[in-house]
């Protein structure tokens, strides 16, 4: 069926080509636990490993499961191909390989998950990729990084801890006039925003959070807008210009809008180059409980980001609770930006600071009996974590200020319980983190 | 001490029965014989103690699952007890495992030496991919064992090679080349992935770190993708000071030096704590379960595997229509000896051979066969086959299939568990085909 | 760190985080023939959490220098050297098997230097299996592969360690073969085999002592465990079910909860 609807409650269930399984007629998508594809003839393999035609040919490159859910987020987040990988980390990996190689740059906004930090402070750097780090307060911060070694900007929709929204369009626009893509980690802003229609040329998900929803499996992608003209510049995007000598001296950029007759270089690339050489894939088996869970995403959303406003409610008006941090709570330009780029809700996350500090912090995380203490976000069940002692332990204290990281601050991934039983739940254990031992006098 | 024991031979667990028990302890999974899969992302923290002594490597347990998961912890450990190794960790696929392995020990500006007979996707990964982010290689051919030697420079980090080379079936010599790597201080990095355990342990004959696409003969079913690397937890990472991300304090998690805190463990708390944390190529749970079912039959199955490729070489030499067969059981096979030494339990089931009417014959023997399946797989428990010259390496001209080792004569044999009879009896249909090729329709 | 006692250059864990003088210092005295590796999963969170931590190797022993011990009262002394050397005044002490001797025999000589005793695995004697003896004293790697075998219980035979993907029997091995295992474990048997002063040295300790027992310990079972306890005046004792000798290992978590519970009270540091 084709989509051509925007609407993500049908994307969810109908997106991509999939109708039906052609040999059994099987509505449910099916789960193709294998490893490898029989080939009809020669003929036929000679052409799938010379990229004359496309097909299966082996799972770490591509699974007729994993296929459905490919083009599904493709469709929901409007672009044109996807490429699922092993999880959202590994998203990060490949999209920042799939344009940069040792001696390159890339500029990404500091307001990042912790991750992803270490990936491009330590561990790119040892790859000889360096990561420039620009404040997104100010657009234009990404320009004045630029040389001419810079391959991509990078940045989150939603980002903890500050939740600032992302400035899409505007970053976008200065890297266009560079040849530059902005490649978008959507994580947080499934369904309510969608990067692509603001400019990003490539969005990544860790299909583990919203987009699955159950906490049980482990995914990621990349979604390949195909807005952007990898060969305008061949100077600045190299990999896609000149000959790779493992497919016979194709040029990516080129050869395949031939081949597909659209505009997905990037997304072929990760494919045939880096699932082949780097491995990653993602299992058949993750892809299909992701397919369900995507089922309810656009659901989910709606009611996980009006269970966070009736918190961010509660939470302004607790005594116990020094500061609320929600998209809209912020001022000015940075308000702006969440009433602009997010529709139909304001997201999950919440951040919160106790007063009372580290202490209060503990006391709270460890009086919640509702909310689960784990290192996750965007669970159906509602999560609470304390960053300084936990996710964020393994940076300095500088990395940990510059991340925004104060001893008092917990976040909170809201779930879809009913509201009022998250809201008693937060209630009892503000309570709780402000009570103090009583101690002997000494 | 206080037992009493007379004997002196002590009594760990043998191969059979770890393949079988290994890793898991029913006692702590509510009594549960077969391993649970827990299909979980995540893992609920006692209190916030808990959970900055996970996050600071304090103490042991599981976190989210893109790092740790308990059932790929017991396929880990399987593997590791079967290798008799150290330590192990399990990945997405076989080239993951392969990446991993080079990003814990390398950085832009490093060096390897690299055996040139490897699997071709291997091949992409050192030839082109890995120079792209500064890791340059010298690939050295498997039987020059000096060559290895030679090809050693300063910042050179490592040797990495298939014991049986693909699809040549040359053999490197282990102990010498693993001799070689320790003289310069630096280890031995072997893909034992058609050997397995049970073939070989390549940590008895001085490798250092063992990797394996566990998707082939360990999980033997063909349903799922899975690799994993192995210590042998001997190497000596602080004797020289080639590996300051092993041996000095580490930025990412407090100044922790991997090598003093875990010792022969060091090489996977750190590609685990760094490499899998941010490349993220992690296993799921449900795929490490399948390969541990695989793994419960892995030695009745090599066994088969190899007295049907045995007995399959016999076939193809006596067969009038076979130019040449390449197996190390053949007596003239150049690694004959070598192999009988590495490989006591048998030479393995992949067979190279070729077929008289080279690309032609070739190509109508693979289209008619019925029963052995054309894919690009090795190691299924089905048997495989497959023409390079007409498939995988089809754009290659003759000098660059010699320098791959190929010709348009061969035929690669994965040979399966099937009845010896029923695949020798389809041989001979496509044998049949490949005399009249033009007789025979394609498809 | 590294650092001198006697001249020689010794190596000992810190656990992860720098060595502070100011805190409370807690010293862990491996078995025999290993090195401080096997405490990785106590160290560290007494290190994080308010203690100064040395984990030692043993001269000769893992990346010390100096010659293997050959009496368990010379290993005595040099632990209160250990102390002197890096400027104490006293300390907490842990041992594990060779370990507890060598720690109970130092509490007895200097009680004024050691705060609280932990044993792990301990025995008042620890005489040698003659045919074990002689296999190490032989330089036999088979000495390495039985002491794994008898260290460990049923249950530690099939691994499931708590740190994902490592396999302690083999680990512990590694370690035993880490250097000539003559001059390491040949030496340590034999310093074990010849120590008789065990019960008597117990009788003076006066200090609040843990003895952590294992179930399926074959070289220091219960019995022989709490033979050595009830000597030692108020001394606590925990069995742990399911577990052999190599307790640090096999039941990494459940070590570290009670000897938590039991320097935390008893030796308690003002620091976090």
């Amino acid at each position: 069926m084709s989509t051509k609807k925007n609407n993500p409650e049908t994307i969810a269930l109908h997106g991509g080509d999939y109708r039906s399984d052609p040999t059994t007629t099987s509505v449910a998508v099916p789960l193709y636990r294998t490893t490898s594809y029989q080939f009809n003839n020669t003929d036929h393999a000679a052409n799938l490993f010379a990229l004359k035609e496309f097909g299966n040919i082996y799972t770490r490159i591509m699974n007729p499961t994993n296929d459905v859910l490919e083009k599904r987020v493709a469709a929901l987040e409007g672009g044109l191909a996807s490429v699922t990988v092993g999880s959202g980390q590994a998203a990060s990996t490949f999209a920042i390989m799939n344009v940069c190689q040792s001696g390159d740059n890339f500029i990404s906004s500091t307001d990042l998950y912790g991750g992803t930090v270490n990936l491009f402070t330590h561990t790119l750097k040892k790859l000889g990729i360096e990561c420039r780090y620009a404040d997104p307060a100010d657009p234009k911060n990404f320009e004045k990084l630029i040389d001419e070694k810079t391959r991509c900007f990078y940045a989150e929709t939603l980002p903890n801890p500050y939740l600032r929204v992302f400035p899409i369009k505007e970053v976008s626009d200065i890297g266009r006039k560079h040849n530059i893509p902005l490649i978008m980690d959507n994580t947080a802003a499934p369904v309510i925003c969608k990067p692509i229609e603001h400019g990003a040329a490539v969005v990544v998900h860790s299909l583990t959070k919203f987009i699955g929803g159950h906490g049980t499996v482990i995914g990621g992608c990349l979604v390949d807008g195909g807005n952007f003209d990898w060969t305008a510049d061949p100077k600045r995007q190299p990999l896609f210009n000149e000959p790779d000598m493992s497919y016979g001296g194709a040029k990516w950029g080129e050869v395949v809008p031939q081949l597909t007759g659209a505009n997905v270089s990037f997304a072929v690339r990760a494919r045939v180059v880096l699932l082949r050489d780097l491995g990653a894939p993602l299992a058949p088996d993750n892809a299909w409980g992701i397919i369900q869970g995507l089922e309810t995403a656009p659901l989910r959303m709606k009611q996980h980001c009006s269970n966070a406003d009736k918190v961010v409610d509660f939470l302004k008006k607790h005594k116990n609770v020094a500061r609320v941090i929600y998209p809209t709570l912020h001022k000015g330009e940075i308000a702006a930006r969440s009433k602009k780029y997010l529709k139909g809700g304001n997201g999950a996350l919440v951040g919160i600071e106790l007063k009372g500090g580290v202490e209060a912090g503990k006391k709270f995380i460890e009086a919640l009996k509702m909310f689960y203490h784990v290192a996750n976000i965007g669970d159906a069940r509602s999560l609470a974590i304390h960053p300084a002692t936990t996710t964020h332990s393994q940076l300095t204290e500088e990395e940990l200020l510059a991340a925004g990281v104060t001893p008092g601050y917990v976040r909170l991934s809201i779930g879809i319980e009913h509201p009022d039983d998250i809201i008693a739940d937060l209630d009892q254990a503000l309570t709780e983190s402000s009570k103090t031992k009583l101690k002997a006098v000494s | 001490m206080s037992d009493k024991k007379k004997t002196t031979n002590p009594n760990t667990y043998k191969f059979d029965t770890l393949s079988l028990h290994a890793g898991y302890q029913p006692h702590k999974n509510a009594g549960s014989r077969q391993v649970p899969i827990y299909q979980t992302t995540s893992y609920l923290f006692d209190d916030v103690d808990h959970a900055a002594a996970l996050f600071n490597l304090e103490r042991g347990g599981h976190i989210y699952s893109r790092i740790s998961n308990p059932t790929v912890g017991v396929l880990e450990e399987r593997v590791a007890s079967l290798e008799g190794g150290t330590a192990a960790l399990a990945t997405s696929s076989g080239m993951s495992a392969i990446f991993l392995t080079v990003m814990t020990l390398c950085e832009a500006g490093d060096h390897l030496v690299v055996s040139s007979q490897l699997y071709g996707g291997t091949v992409n990964l050192f030839r082109l991919t890995l120079p792209k982010f500064g890791i340059k290689c010298t690939f050295v051919k498997p039987r020059d064992t000096e060559g290895f030697k030679k090809a050693i420079q300063k910042n050179t980090k490592g040797i990495f090679g298939e014991l049986v080379g693909n699809p040549g079936n040359e053999i490197m010599n282990m102990p010498e080349i693993a001799k070689i790597a320790h003289d310069a201080g630096i280890p031995l990095m072997v893909d034992a992935t058609y050997q397995t355990p049970y073939l070989c342990k390549p940590f008895e004959h001085g490798a250092d770190i063992v990797i394996h696409s566990l998707t082939k003969w360990m999980a033997g079913h063909g349903s799922s993708m899975a690799g994993i690397l192995v210590e042998g937890g001997k190497f000596d990472w602080m004797q020289n000071d080639k590996f300051p991300t092993m041996t000095k304090p580490y930025e990412g998690y407090h100044g922790l030096s991997f090598a003093e805190e875990f010792g022969p463990t060091a090489f996977t708390m750190k590609a685990r704590a760094e490499g899998m944390r941010d490349f993220g190529p992690c296993l799921s749970p449900q795929n490490a379960w399948n390969v541990l079912q695989g793994i419960e039959t892995l030695s009745v199955r090599m066994k088969k595997h190899c007295s049907n490729a045995e007995e399959m070489v016999k076939y193809l030499l006596d067969h009038k229509s076979v130019a040449w067969v390449s197996h190390p059981s053949v007596p003239d096979h150049p690694d004959h000896e070598l192999a009988k030494k590495l490989l006591p339990n048998g030479r393995g089931s992949m067979i190279a051979f070729g077929i008289k009417g080279g690309k032609d014959a070739g190509v109508a023997f693979i289209n008619n066969v019925k029963l052995a399946s054309h894919l690009a797989n090795v190691g299924d428990t089905r048997t495989l086959v497959i023409h390079p010259a007409s498939g995988t390496h089809s754009q290659m001209d003759e000098a660059t299939l010699k320098f791959a080792g190929l010709s348009h004569d061969m035929i690669r044999l994965s040979v399966g568990i099937e009845d010896i009879n029923d695949i020798k009896n389809d041989f001979e249909i496509g044998f049949r085909a490949a005399i009249k090729p033009r007789l025979v329709s394609n498809q | 760190m590294k650092f001198k006692v006697n001249n020689e250059e010794v190596y000992a864990s810190t656990g992860g985080r720098p060595f502070d003088k100011n805190k409370p210092l807690i010293i862990f005295v491996h078995g025999s023939g290993l090195t401080h590796m096997t405490w990785v999963l106590q160290t560290r969170y007494f290190a994080f959490h308010g203690y100064s931590v040395l984990a030692l190797d043993m001269p000769g022993h893992g990346l010390s220098g100096g010659k293997s011990l050959k009496s368990i009262e010379d290993m005595a002394d040099w632990i209160k050297a250990v102390i002197d050397a890096v400027d104490y005044k006293e300390a907490s002490l842990v041992g594990h098997s060779q370990g507890c001797l060598v720690t109970i025999e130092c509490t007895s000589r200097y009680p004024d230097k050691i705060k609280t005793l932990s044993l792990m695995g301990g025995a008042g004697a620890i005489p040698m299996n003659p045919e074990l003896l002689s296999l190490a004293e032989n330089n036999d790697p088979k000495a390495v592969d039985l002491m794994m075998d008898w260290a460990h219980g049923p249950a530690g035979h099939f691994g499931g360690h708590p740190v994902p993907g490592l396999y302690h029997i083999n680990t512990g091995g590694m370690l035993a073969k880490s250097r000539t295992i003559k001059d390491t474990l040949g030496v340590d048997f034999r310093a074990c085999d010849n120590y008789k002063n065990g019960f008597e040295a117990a009788k003076k300790i006066k200090i609040p002592t843990l003895s952590i027992l294992a179930t399926d310990d074959k070289m220091c079972p219960v019995k022989e465990g709490k033979k050595l306890a009830d000597l030692i005046e108020g001394s606590k004792v925990d069995i742990i079910d399911n577990c052999g000798h190599m307790m640090l290992l096999e039941e990494a978590d459940r070590v570290l909860k009670v000897l938590k519970k039991f320097i935390t009270t008893n030796y308690p540091s003002k620091f976090k």
